[in-house]
């Protein structure tokens, strides 16, 4: 699924870097906890979180990750948005809570890490 | 090849730097993506817990013949109980930290996971030396 398709299901706006295209979204995590994100291959992955910081970038930066999909109304500042972008890392900031984002992705066919 | 970086103390907005400047040495350097990955992962964990646990610090990064040698030592209160600290899921971490993101208690079970060599020298009142080598070979 593509990082845009993902946005318009979880009725998301699109900030940081341009959504990549061609990058094919086929899993999800959901964590607010960082050291627990950086156990794990975040290949083909979108992140689901609440926290909303610039440790959600430097984490997502050393794990690999394209896409971070931000829950709870949450609002990144300047500095994230520019880290975001500095790191070529697409963020979705969604009104849904956490869980139910989570449920939307489920049923649209992104598979849980595990 | 030999780069040090400060860690400043209490500094959460810029947590991460010296990581992320290793992580763009490494690319430069055409090391293989999963062992930069296993290489930052570690040392992110350590530069974090530098601040989160202590008063920050020195990272020295050694990077010579196939491998990486990374140490990070903090000015801090020192881990009292390390066999409990390697274990998973423990965490002392204050409530301003686990507001950062912080506090799974992963962080020194990631670095044991890691890398290819730990090494943990740390007094309790002075600050602890995390000394961390992986093989890209
Ligand atoms: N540099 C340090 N100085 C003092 N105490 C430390 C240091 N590093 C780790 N500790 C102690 O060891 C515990 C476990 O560390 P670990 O990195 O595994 O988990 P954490 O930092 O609490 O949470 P996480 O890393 O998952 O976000 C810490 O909560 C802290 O009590
Ligand atoms: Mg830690």
């Amino acid at each position: 699924m593509t990082i845009k398709d993902i946005a318009k299901l979880v009725d998301g706006e699109l900030v940081g870097a341009p959504a990549d295209d061609s990058y094919d979204v086929k899993k999800a995590f959901a964590s607010d906890l960082m050291s627990d994100v950086l156990r794990f291959s975040m290949e083909e992955t979108v992140l689901i979180t609440g926290l909303c910081n610039n440790q959600t970038m430097r984490t997502s930066e050393m794990s690999d990750l394209r896409v971070v999909l931000i829950g709870r109304d949450k609002q990144p500042d300047e500095d994230m948005l520019e880290l975001a972008e500095d790191l070529d890392i697409t963020l979705i900031k969604s009104k849904f809570s956490v869980f139910k984002i989570s449920g939307i992705l489920y049923e649209a066919g992104i598979k849980p890490l595990y | 090849m030999h780069y040090s970086f400060d860690i400043e103390r209490g500094n959460f907005a810029d947590a991460g730097q010296a990581s992320s400047s290793v992580k763009r040495l490494l690319k430069q350097l055409g090391v293989a993506p999963p062992n930069i990955k296993r290489t930052v992962v570690a040392l992110f964990e350590a530069e974090i817990n530098a601040i989160a646990h202590a008063y920050g610090g020195k990272i020295d990064v050694d990077i010579d013949d196939g491998k990486i040698v990374m140490v990070v030592a903090d000015q801090g209160p020192g881990i009292p109980n390390l066999d409990l600290a390697m274990q998973e899921g423990w965490s002392t971490a204050s409530p301003q930290v686990r507001e950062m993101g912080y506090g799974a208690g992963m962080g020194l079970p990631n670095i044991r996971k890691n890398t290819d060599e730990l090494k943990i020298d740390t007094e309790v009142g002075v600050g602890t030396t995390v000394t961390m080598t992986v093989y890209f070979a």
